[in-house]
């Protein structure tokens, strides 16, 4: 449902994301069956159907050799996620084909709603905004934090201070910090950001008042209040780089960019890989800047898509348009899976090379 | 739409404190002349119901005591009712997911704007054969009446309070630009002049404007309206945005904007954030409902000495002050001996004081009391005499700067009360928002080609609304 995506789209580098991941690996101890020979690759990656080939094969067996208690101790998850995840998936599927207002019966209006969304002319608006936004970051909100994790895997003091201080807009709540800096982009001369441009010789800026730079704004923002958490992988990964390769490269010569390049960089090529669909998720989610920046204005110019699933579940019609929101929710759900099906096609190759 | 939701709240909470309060001193015998012992409403139902009831979170004892006396009166006059009471503020946002949920109370409060897509929806109860009951059912002024009204004229929400739109503003940015606090604009021209002044003088906004959460629409129908024009032909089949006081309302504020600068900085108010900015002294004059002054203190702390109210100018040919106010409603899944019930609470609980002298008294003695605003001016749910007289029992016990509100007092009564556009009311708002926040905000906005585009829209979203 279209409400359950809005709440945890906090930032643009969703850790939700990863809790459907471990998930999975949650799923690996059932591989409790070891009457099925399978091969070990498959194995890890389809261990509930192992599990339950082999209950077909044979229930009395599959019992005594522990998939009761496999299924036993599986319980909670399946229950909590079957509840407050997979269901209401379900039941967003059920109600776009729906024409509901929650309480009469629902009526069956097949792909009405569907047709409704995409003849929306603030569709195309919602879709180029989510683009702009998800391009903007990209520039912006990629390579900084690579940058900043880089720069500080070679500081050699106070590492920790600084790593504390790059994740500290992280650990403030996003609205906090929203309605923090919608006061410091105040587009008068006496703003605070435009006093400081004041400083340094540059007329007031509109930031958030005007449709040409209210977006970038939103960028800027979002980019200061995620680039923590994505630091501290990149600075995962760089520690995690082995320094005999550094060595080796001294030896050959290579100075500090050199190693950078040819070192750190295809060291960390799966993280990148990784981080980047999270994030190109994650900005195709937009949702928390727009909603409390601007509303979607000045004049739908920051009208992202999950704002106006937001918009027709709840703003326009008290509540009215749940057909459309979730036909809209699906439809994005299935452009992502496509996409990041595709991606990892693509990069599969890169990322084991 | 929370904004929407804010403007309910404030009203309903303005309602449910002095209606709360007016228990306090339940020395009355009987609850009401006019209203609830006509016992009509009462003969409906049998066997015990529970009716649950909203009220406002966080009331004070003292208050919360005196709506407990209240429902101890009703139910020792309908011993077959139980009252529970519900702490809930009407939210849009969050209204259907209650409503689904099954969390919403039987009876709540809810704007004016917000009736009309209830209605349509069915998404609130209809009533209106236990309201045909009411020995007030016809008495109400037809204005306020519509609020509450489907397309057949069948009341589903019964108006509780009502007001008309009104200019606010900060008497203390006039006196610093030189302006007369107590002669305030009476023309748009003047408010232009008088913007520009302000903004000259003190460097605030002179004039500001709401454009987000569909107040943008809101405010800008309000303006076209008190240019003469219309936003909606007269059967509400059409929507007539290509009317020309549209065209002039987004041209007078082109004007302000670009040619004066003296709407300040930020575009993207609602109705929340615009209060905010105008209790803290940086909006000389805004638009925006005639009972916010209640709000505005109790919920942004203005200073009441600050606060200025005067009539929208009125200009054109049949021009109006466009109205909201507050409707009482019940929860649709309520079954029919609740609804009943429902009605005769809000009969009781909401009517009585309107037309009541010692409930009106008692009302608002407690109101004051409590340091609750009383005295800021609504428009007659009835007629005008009733009101008058309804001023004149709880004088004594006004404490809001009658004065400063006396240009509008004075002349509100004889502006023309026009409602708002019936069909899809938020939705043509909602989409109006963006034509103002683009006229507020692009320089080279084109009004003829953005009103040409926002009809087209409208036109459709009439079209599915049939």
């Amino acid at each position: 449902m279209s409400t359950s995506s809005t709440t945890t789209e906090r930032d643009p580098i969703p850790s939700g994301h990863e809790g459907t991941d471990s998930a999975h690996g949650a799923d690996a101890p059932a591989g409790l069956a070891p009457q099925v020979p399978a091969e070990r690759g498959l194995a890890t990656a389809s261990a509930p159907r192992r599990a339950w080939v082999a209950w077909l094969n044979a229930p009395g067996r599959w019992a005594s050799s522990g998939g009761l208690s496999t299924l036993i101790f599986l319980m909670p998850l399946l229950l909590s996620f079957g509840l407050f995840s997979w269901w209401p998936i379900v039941r967003s599927a059920i109600m776009s084909v729906q024409n509901t207002n929650l309480v009469d019966e629902p009526t069956f209006v097949g792909l009405e709603n569907f047709q409704q969304v995409l003849s929306d002319p603030l569709l195309g608006t919602a879709v180029l905004n989510t683009l702009y936004f998800a391009a903007l970051a990209l520039v912006l909100g990629y390579p900084v934090p690579l940058a900043a994790a880089v720069l500080m895997s070679e500081v050699r003091k106070a590492k920790g201070l600084y790593s504390a201080l790059a994740y500290l807009p992280v650990v403030i709540p996003p609205v906090v910090s929203v309605l923090l800096w919608k006061f410091f982009y105040d587009a008068s001369p006496t703003g605070v950001f435009n006093t400081v441009l004041g400083w340094v010789g540059i007329d007031p800026q509109p930031w958030l008042q005007s449709a040409d730079s209210a977006m970038p704004s939103l960028v800027l923002y979002a980019t200061w209040a995620a680039a923590g958490g994505t630091i501290i992988i990149y600075l995962a990964a760089v520690i995690g780089v082995p320094t005999e390769l550094y060595d080796a490269a001294e030896v050959d010569g290579a100075g500090i960019w050199r190693k950078v390049w040819h070192v750190t960089m295809p060291q960390l090529r799966g993280i990148l890989l990784v981080t980047f669909i999270l994030q190109i998720i994650g900005t195709a989610q937009v949702f928390l800047e727009p909603y409390l920046f601007t509303n979607g204005g000045p004049a739908n110019s920051t009208l992202t898509v999950l704002l106006l699933i937001y918009r027709y579940a709840f703003e326009n019609s008290l509540g009215g348009d749940y057909g459309a929101a979730t036909a809209l929710s699906l439809m994005l759900a299935g452009v992502l899976a496509v996409f990041s099906a595709i991606y990892f096609r693509i990069t599969r190759s890169w990322s084991t090379s | 739409m929370k904004s929407l939701g804010r403007r309910a709240g404030m009203a309903g909470a303005l309602i449910a404190s002095s209606a709360l309060v007016l228990a306090g001193c339940s020395t009355s015998e009987e609850p009401a002349s006019t209203t609830s012992d006509s016992g009509s409403a009462e003969a409906a139902p049998a066997g015990p119901v529970t009716v649950k009831v909203a009220i406002d979170a966080g009331l004070e004892p003292e208050a919360r005591d005196a709506f407990d006396e209240r429902v101890d009166q009703f139910e020792a006059d309908r011993p077959d009712v139980t009252i529970e009471a519900q702490e809930y503020t009407w939210t849009g946002t969050t209204f259907a997911a209650e409503l689904a949920g099954g969390t919403l109370p039987d009876v709540f409060t809810v704007p004016y704007t917000d009736g009309r897509g209830l209605i349509e929806r069915e998404q609130i109860a209809d009533i209106h054969e236990l309201v045909n009951e009411l020995p007030y059912a016809d008495q109400f002024n037809p204005n306020v009446a519509q609020a509450g009204q489907d397309a057949d004229g069948n009341m589903w929400a019964i108006p509780i309070a009502a007001y008309g739109q009104g200019l606010h503003y900060n008497r203390t940015l006039f006196e610093e630009a030189g302006l007369d606090p107590d002669s305030p604009p009476t023309s748009w021209d003047e408010v232009r002049e008088y913007a520009d002044t302000i903004a000259e003088a003190t460097g605030e906004a002179g004039y500001a404007q709401m454009t987000s959460s569909n107040t943008g629409g809101w405010i800008l129908t309000t303006l076209a309206y008190a240019m003469g024009g219309r936003t909606e032909s007269a059967d509400t089949t059409m929507p007539t945005l290509d009317d020309p006081a549209v065209k002039e309302a987004l041209e007078y504020l082109q004007d302000l904007r670009w040619e004066d600068d003296s709407m300040g900085a930020n575009f993207l108010y609602d109705w929340g954030t615009i209060n905010q900015d105008f209790a803290a002294g940086r909006i000389g004059m805004y638009v925006s409902g005639g009972g916010n002054y209640g709000n505005l203190v109790t919920q942004n702390a203005m200073v009441p000495d600050d606060y200025g109210l005067t009539v929208l100018p009125l200009e054109g040919e049949d021009p109006g002050v466009l109205g909201g106010g507050t409707l009482a409603v019940v929860n649709p899944k309520a079954d029919e001996a609740t609804q009943a019930a429902s009605v005769a609470w809000i009969d009781f609980y909401y009517m009585a004081k309107l037309a009541d002298e010692e409930q009106a008294k008692a009302n608002a003695e407690v109101a004051a009391s409590l340091d609750q605003p009383v005295g800021a001016p609504e428009l007659p749910v009835f007629d005008r005499e009733l009101y008058d007289q309804s001023r004149e029992w709880i004088a004594d016990y006004i404490n809001v700067p009658v004065e400063q509100m006396a240009p509008y007092t004075d002349a509100i009564f004889d502006q023309q009360l026009v409602g708002e556009p019936k069909t899809a009311t938020q939705e043509v708002y909602a989409m109006l928002d963006s034509v103002v926040q683009s006229v507020l905000t692009d320089e080279a906005a084109d009004i003829d080609a953005l009103l040409a585009d926002a009809q087209t829209q409208a036109e459709g979203i009439y079209a599915s609304a049939e």
